[in-house]
């Protein structure tokens, strides 16, 4: 029963989706969109991803990990070399990218999941630095000068993607393997008592997480035209960090939201740097005091197209428990 | 009943934190389909027993064997796997999930829809969560937590909330049900249906429970056994009758006479 009234909201969110691809794309091809917008666009879906993947990781697993930038530079540099160096088609590269990154969220996860919040937080930002100071080093790919990689990544393939990464992650979560996820973040002793094996779900995960920052990571090198390992910083893995804990810790929708609001503010305050940063923490604190629980809290978009009736149960926080 | 094979065997099991020892040389036995108390003052040491028993804490000493199996240092979600179930003495339910998916996730271990095929939505995933749906309401219903399937865990009354974490450690299908002071905080008249409902489901599924409490007259009135701790050690052990008249024991509760 109530599976059926959240599939008509998740038709509706499709068709509408379809429909936005659709205008977009007739915009785009006539040139009435200016090159300006189109980017802002790419970067809209670029950062979904990279929001919802850390959504996974962080909202519905409950880890805490700032070290996200990380697997975007791993899955850019791959496929970036993909595509430049052994100049193979641009889908293999994507696919290289993500696969690549997943490898990375297997590699540290499983010795940093041994690891509990504080300490996740400074493995997985560590990891971070790790991987930008590599590439750095490496004169393969360029050094701190970056790589070249050519214009590759088109408005269909962001949104192909995205909608990809959206799906993937929904129906994840909407099983019982993302019920296991939200177990352990809510209380990790009693998930391990009731039979589920936390660190597997843990590092899938991370893998999975891993895998779509990769994926971001292959759009974003080749929409860049160059990559430099300045670009996957601390202030990056920060700015995904964000986008999930403004969207609402633990809501899908909350995280594309804020995603797609941040992107916009961001865009049009680049000639501004400085301001920038002063209002970003200015809307961070302001968030923190009136609505520390996120936009959406912990609630889906989807549900709002459906009244929830409930039968004789109380409603939401009427009822105090006692003691 | 000597000639059945024990379903838990604890041999001589201790355990220190540093120089403490929390536990020390605890022998039990628990047969196919007893229902038997542990009793003991607070700080005896019967929730760090529960602990050891389901893997949280690692024995420093002696062994505890399910049917004959080894349990040592096996990971507490493969002993839940092996049929060792349990509540907590305060309540750890997963708040922020419904009702129902808090009994979901207990049958989880059970479920045989992998990671791909929920991704993909394959037929698996469906009949796979439409059996858990199925099972978790049965749940509930024997607890008649039903009409509260889609409500946060967390928004039922604490009573609810406590029946909940008895569905919940059900639903991982055990051979022995653990019970951490499962009427802790409620009324005479919550704990009589309480234990009429552990009756129930003891015979239902076939159960071999073992119950911490405090209410001395409860546990001597439902327990067939009783195993009475004081400061990490067995003091007595034997039916209810023995336990009320053994010195041990009322001093262990009273303190000790005064000559």
């Amino acid at each position: 029963m109530t599976t059926l009234k959240n599939s008509k909201g998740f038709w509706l969110s499709i068709v509408l989706a379809l429909i936005f691809f659709g205008i977009m794309q007739y915009t785009i091809s006539n040139g009435i969109l200016n090159p300006f917008y189109i980017n802002t666009l790419m970067f809209i879906g670029i950062n979904i991803m990279l929001a919802t993947s850390l959504h996974l990781i962080i909202g519905i697993t409950g880890q805490f990990s700032i070290g996200h930038a990380g697997f975007l530079a791993v899955g850019a540099y791959a496929s970036a070399v993909m595509t430049m160096k052994l100049e193979l088609p641009f889908i293999i590269a994507v696919l290289t990218g993500g696969v690549i990154a997943a490898v990375a969220g297997m590699v540290i996860g499983i010795p940093s999941l041994r690891l509990k919040g504080d300490y996740l937080a400074i493995a997985t930002l560590g990891f971070g630095e790790i991987v930008r100071i590599v590439l750095l080093n490496i004169e393969y790919v360029g050094g701190a000068s970056g790589m070249q990689v050519s214009h590759l990544t088109t408005w269909p393939w962001v949104f192909a993607c995205v909608m990809i990464t959206v799906l993937v992650i929904r129906n994840f979560t909407n099983s019982t393997h993302g019920r296991a996820c939200i177990s352990v973040r809510e209380d990790e002793t009693a998930a391990d008592a009731m039979g589920i094996n936390t660190t597997y779900y843990k590092v899938a995960a991370f893998v999975i997480g891993a895998f779509f920052a990769g994926i971001a990571g292959s759009l974003y090198a080749h929409n860049f035209y160059i990559i430099q390992p300045s670009n996957f910083g601390f202030l990056k893995s920060f700015d995904i960090l964000i986008f999930v804990v403004l969207g609402g810790l633990g809501s899908l929708s909350g995280s594309v939201l804020a995603a797609i609001l941040l992107t916009i503010v961001t865009t049009f305050l680049q000639d501004y740097p400085e301001t920038r940063m002063i209002i970003y923490s200015l809307v961070l604190i302001l968030m923190m005091i009136f609505r520390p629980q996120g936009l959406m809290g912990t609630k889906e978009i989807t549900s709002l197209f459906t009244h929830k009736k409930t039968k004789g149960g109380p409603k939401d926080g009427s009822h105090n428990t006692v003691a | 009943m000597e000639a059945t094979i024990p379903l838990l065997k604890v041999d001589s099991v201790g355990i220190r934190f540093g120089g403490l020892k929390a536990v020390s040389d605890v022998n039990v036995e628990l047969f196919p389909g007893e229902l038997v108390g542990l009793i003991g003052p607070n700080g005896a040491g019967k929730t760090t027993f529960f602990n050891l028993l389901t893997g949280v804490y690692v024995p420093t000493e002696g062994t505890i064997a399910l049917n004959g199996e080894n349990l040592n240092k096996q990971q507490p979600y493969k002993i839940t796997r092996k049929g060792i179930s349990r509540t907590f003495q305060n309540i750890r339910l997963f708040s922020e999930l419904s009702v129902i998916d808090n009994v979901k996730v207990a049958y989880h271990s059970l479920a045989k829809h992998g990671i791909p095929s929920s991704i993909f939505r394959l037929p698996g995933h469906f009949s796979g969560e439409k059996e858990m749906d199925g099972k978790a309401l049965e749940f509930l219903r024997i607890f008649n937590l039903d009409h509260f399937k889609d409500e946060k865990a967390k928004n039922l009354p604490y009573g609810q909330q406590r029946r909940l974490e008895i569905a919940r450690a059900l639903a991982a299908n055990p051979k022995l049900l653990l019970l951490d002071e499962p009427a802790a905080g409620m009324n005479p008249h919550e704990t009589k249906e309480l234990m009429n409902l552990i009756a129930f489901i003891r015979k239902e599924f076939n159960l071999t429970v073992l119950l911490i409490e405090h209410d001395m007259s409860l546990v001597m009135g439902v327990c067939e056994r009783i195993y009475v701790l004081d400061h990490g050690q067995l003091i007595a052990h034997g039916k209810p009758d023995e336990i009320r008249n053994d010195p041990k024991v009322i001093e262990a509760y009273l303190g000790e006479e005064v000559s």
